[in-house]
């Protein structure tokens, strides 16, 4: 089976001199969850911005087969939804209707189509009768829905989720969690939450110090860097 | 999260709040002009305008007392060139001076009270206005209160750690602030380029305004035509 992420010795060190990553290889299979664990500033938000294009380092990103470069960025960012850490990042837009609906128009689809689709993954996320409303008026867990409706959208291959359930309430971390469980697409989740890796991913890697240190399943890693 | 009053005004429902944001910006264009041109106001005719902006302040259910209270947040900046007035001998002509300055600040007001931003935003876009300025207008209402709920976290902070006021610790809270809101614009860029942002942004269309509009744009126009032949029959 081909991989839908391929990375093989990605190397990326910041403006300031920092290497974030230091030979990093990864892949991510259809079907798969993988949960990405490391202490903080171990590279893993950095590893994230290669695989849509948004930072280049040396090395090699394939995502569906397609090299990660300038010419095949916007079909890449169409086959990976990033959901950012912090919703109010990805809630820019003056109405959570416009917001869900950012995506599909900079794809270039037509009114009705790009409607629909906007109806359509409110609805996956629960949030349908939301549509007029303005993304700051929304609670935590609603913001998180609602972030997670545009990245839908796109109707992505593969799900990237950066600490997706950070700063929600149990109420709001279960409904996000059943919806994850129902989406079907490939997801790369970065967490400290243990629990939530348990209940989402298939497999886990631990990042250090900008490299891939281990991999393997989520409670062996747990128990060898004890993580828990 | 605390939200403006306007704000929250503009999100009620009323048949006002339901017209089309591009009528309701030509109406208040058409009042403002509409006042401009009353050289010497009387003060029955300053009464028919008041009268004519709480007709459409009560059909939009905004509450009226707040927006009459609110309209007066004008007076302190017209009351100097109507003392100049006064003092030269021109009473008259500093009453209406106040009146039409209370007048346009009410139908100003009355404008943002039943219209919600982003919509005005995209009726002044329809206009002409230029779309980067409207859109700055637009990220800049739109992370304001998120900065301000930043600053009163910082500022909290601050007290639990030193109490009382220091224009150090205040002035370092500001440069803070504005690193974290670089950093911020940073991430929203972001978040924009990996949902296929290109640089420029695509909008719907706003639906086709109706008979509904033109309808209320007639009616304003007449009742504007009315005071004006009533200022020309004196």
């Amino acid at each position: 089976m081909e991989p839908l992420i391929r990375v093989s010795g990605l190397r990326y060190r910041y403006d300031e001199g920092i290497q974030a990553l230091d030979g990093v290889d990864f892949s991510l299979y259809p079907g798969e969850t993988v949960a990405l664990f490391g202490p903080n500033g171990s590279g893993k938000t950095t590893f994230l911005l290669h695989l849509v294009g948004l930072l280049a380092g040396e090395g090699t990103v394939e995502v569906c087969g397609l090299p990660v470069e300038k010419k095949n960025l916007a079909a890449i960012r169409q086959k990976v939804g990033l959901l950012f850490q912090d919703s109010d990042d990805q809630l820019f837009m003056p109405t959570v209707f416009d917001d869900v609906a950012f995506g599909p128009l900079n794809l270039g689809l037509e009114k009705t189509a790009v409607e629909r689709r906007v109806r359509e993954c409110l609805a996956v996320v629960g949030m349908e009768g939301a549509a007029a409303r303005a993304p700051y008026h929304l609670s935590a867990g609603e913001k998180r829905r609602v972030a997670l409706a545009g990245v839908l959208a796109m109707e992505p291959q593969i799900l990237i989720l950066d600490e997706p359930v950070t700063f929600l309430d149990p109420p709001g971390r279960a409904a996000l969690l059943s919806i994850l469980h129902r989406l079907p697409q490939a997801k790369i989740l970065v967490s400290h939450d243990i629990e939530l890796a348990r209940e989402l991913a298939t497999r886990a890697v631990f990042f250090s110090e900008g490299r891939v240190a281990a991999s393997g399943p989520v409670d062996q890693i747990v128990e060898r860097y004890r993580w828990g | 999260m605390h939200h403006v009053t306007l704000d929250t005004w503009s999100r009620l429902q009323s048949p006002l709040h339901r017209l089309d944001a591009r009528a309701k910006i030509v109406a208040a264009l058409a009042v403002l002009v509409s006042l401009a041109l009353t050289h010497r106001a009387p003060p029955e005719l300053l009464g028919g305008y008041g009268l004519l902006i709480t007709a459409l302040a009560l059909a939009s259910r905004v509450p009226l007392l707040g927006l009459l209270l609110r309209a007066g947040l004008v007076l302190p900046f017209a009351l100097g060139v109507a003392a100049l007035n006064l003092f030269g001998g021109d009473p008259g002509r500093a009453v209406a001076l106040l009146g039409k300055s209370y007048l346009s600040a009410y139908m100003v007001l009355l404008l943002l009270a039943t219209t919600p931003l982003h919509a005005l935003l995209r009726g002044l876009e329809w206009f002409g206005a230029p779309r980067f300025f409207l859109m700055v207008a637009q990220f800049l209402y739109r992370y304001l209160f998120v900065l301000s709920e930043q600053a009163q976290h910082m500022r909290r902070a601050r007290q639990c750690r030193a109490g009382g006021r220091s224009w150090p610790a205040a002035g370092s809270t500001v440069a803070v602030l504005f690193a974290r809101s670089y950093d911020r614009a940073e991430r929203i860029h972001r978040a924009m380029l990996a949902r296929g942002f290109q640089g420029h942004f695509i909008l719907l269309d706003p639906p086709a305004a109706g008979a509904r509009e033109l309808l209320f744009l007639v009616v304003l126009a007449a009742a504007l035509g009315g005071l004006q032949l009533a200022l020309w029959n004196r």
